[in-house]
């Protein structure tokens, strides 16, 4: 059940990537391109557990820093910063309740790109970062807030459509039973 | 405090990326170019399902459109042979004196075209990756054109595919001249403006500040580093200001190519 999981969070990891190269009416609409890794992060860290949340990062970053001016290997380490931090507190965040969802995307959604960043930096890299920088970050952690639950309903019904059909209800119940005497 | 497991996969993770980022150059950008080609099966088939429904597109215009356009592209293209001819005729011109002043004759290039099939996923770079690798000769370094003017040039280049560094992107300099009978001024493109919303502007830098410059003038590549070839458009001139303490002037250009609707591009082969 959770190899189907994980196979199938790869598999939607591969395709935002993907979108994310080739989709350019965002970026034609708004002059910002949205990250859904970091998405994807929040439900496998909290849904899935550590095995998933590390091939994320470490296949996810690969891949976005494979078709990315990034260092290979720069997006990585966020991303694994952030699923380790929400992993580590899964018990404290309330993680099926759609509020909670939304508003720890846009905490996610917020903190990878400034680590990204700040990791850009430190390799001295030089990324083209200015004042329309605060919108581009404003319209990614607003994306992160919207696309997080709706990540947590698509994996919902992906699960509810590749997995057996639940056996409905039994109609017995104990406190209906009658207790016939002989007559 | 952390599990065995966790420890396994801080450590795994951690290799894996010291590793990456400690690659040489050279081997860093063929394992990206690796990676990357894992993505060409799904722009292969976006493109080719976008192939398709322009076909199914193009056979829904009616004959009236067609012949009208026909008609317009005949009278462009008749004006167009002589236009050409009068150029044959001054590059002819132009070849004999520069033979006779002893001027080394200018090489021709070719073009060559190549469809765009993704551009960069993060929001801090500009690049761009076309469908046009080593297979097709492509080389790090070559300039790349659309119709409106310059686009970059080849910044790493796999067997089906290339990245392409858009002028603008800080990695991306370019030697540039104000081409204007009055100012023939020098400079480089370093980079976009750094508080511009709009990201067709750049930055002109390193011009003398006694140059007569002026909104709307055009700019052009000045040949000068070798990489681009004199004369390509760039863009134009929309405001300068005094630069370092009044020693040079900065001027913010707005390019001439607007890489969100760019589809197709030129790359220019020595």
């Amino acid at each position: 059940m959770n190899r189907r999981r994980i196979i199938a969070l790869l598999v939607v990891a591969y395709l935002a990537v993907f979108l994310e190269s080739f989709y350019n009416g965002l970026r034609r609409l708004l002059g910002v391109q949205i990250d859904l890794l970091p998405v994807l992060m929040v439900y496998a860290s909290l849904k899935l557990g550590l095995t998933a949340f590390s091939l994320l990062a470490v296949l996810g970053g690969l891949g976005l820093d494979a078709l990315s001016a990034n260092p290979l290997g720069i997006s990585v380490l966020p991303l694994f910063a952030l699923g380790s931090l929400l992993y580590y507190n899964r018990e404290r965040i309330l993680g099926d309740e759609p509020f909670a969802q939304c508003v720890i995307g846009l905490i996610a959604c917020a903190a990878t790109p400034l680590l990204t960043l700040a990791l850009l930096f430190a390799v001295d890299a030089n990324p083209a970062v200015g004042w329309p920088f605060l919108w581009q970050w404003f319209a990614l952690t607003l994306s992160g807030g919207v696309c997080t639950p709706a990540c947590f309903r698509l994996f919902a019904w992906i699960d509810h459509t590749f997995s057996h059909p639940r056996l409905g209800d039994t109609s017995f119940r104990p406190d209906r039973e009658i207790d016939r005497g002989r007559f | 405090m952390f599990k065995r497991p966790y420890l396994i996969a801080l450590t795994v993770v951690l290799l894996v990326v010291v590793v990456m980022l400690n690659l040489p150059e050279p081997a860093a950008a063929r394992v990206k170019l690796a990676l990357g080609g894992l993505f060409l099966p799904l722009f292969g088939l976006a493109s080719s399902s976008q192939t398709l429904s322009e076909t199914a597109g193009n056979a829904l215009v009616s004959r009236r459109v067609l012949l009208s356009q026909l008609e317009q592209l005949r009278r462009e293209n008749s004006q167009l042979r002589f236009q050409l001819a009068e150029d044959q005729e001054a590059i002819r011109e132009n070849d004999r004196l520069r033979q006779m002043l002893g001027f080394q004759k200018q090489s021709t290039r070719r073009l060559k075209p190549a469809h765009l099939v993704g551009r960069d996923p993060a929001n801090w770079w500009r690049t761009l990756q076309i469908d046009l690798g080593s297979r097709d000769g492509a080389k790090v370094d070559l300039p790349v054109l659309a119709n409106d003017g310059l686009v970059g040039r080849i910044s790493a280049v796999g067997y089906f595919h290339s990245q392409v560094l858009l002028v603008g992107d800080p990695n991306c300099r370019v030697a540039a001249l104000i081409q204007d009978k009055d100012s023939r001024e020098n400079g480089i493109i370093a980079g976009s403006t750094p508080n511009s919303l709009d990201y067709r502007l750049v930055s002109l830098s390193y011009l003398s500040g006694k140059g007569r410059i002026q909104p709307g003038q055009t700019v052009v590549t000045s040949g000068l580093g070798g990489v681009f070839p004199k004369g390509i458009r760039i863009g134009e001139v929309v405001d300068f200001r005094s630069a370092d303490y009044g020693l040079s002037t900065e001027a913010r250009v707005k390019l001439a190519v607007d890489f969100n609707r760019l589809e197709e591009v030129w790359v220019l082969f020595p």
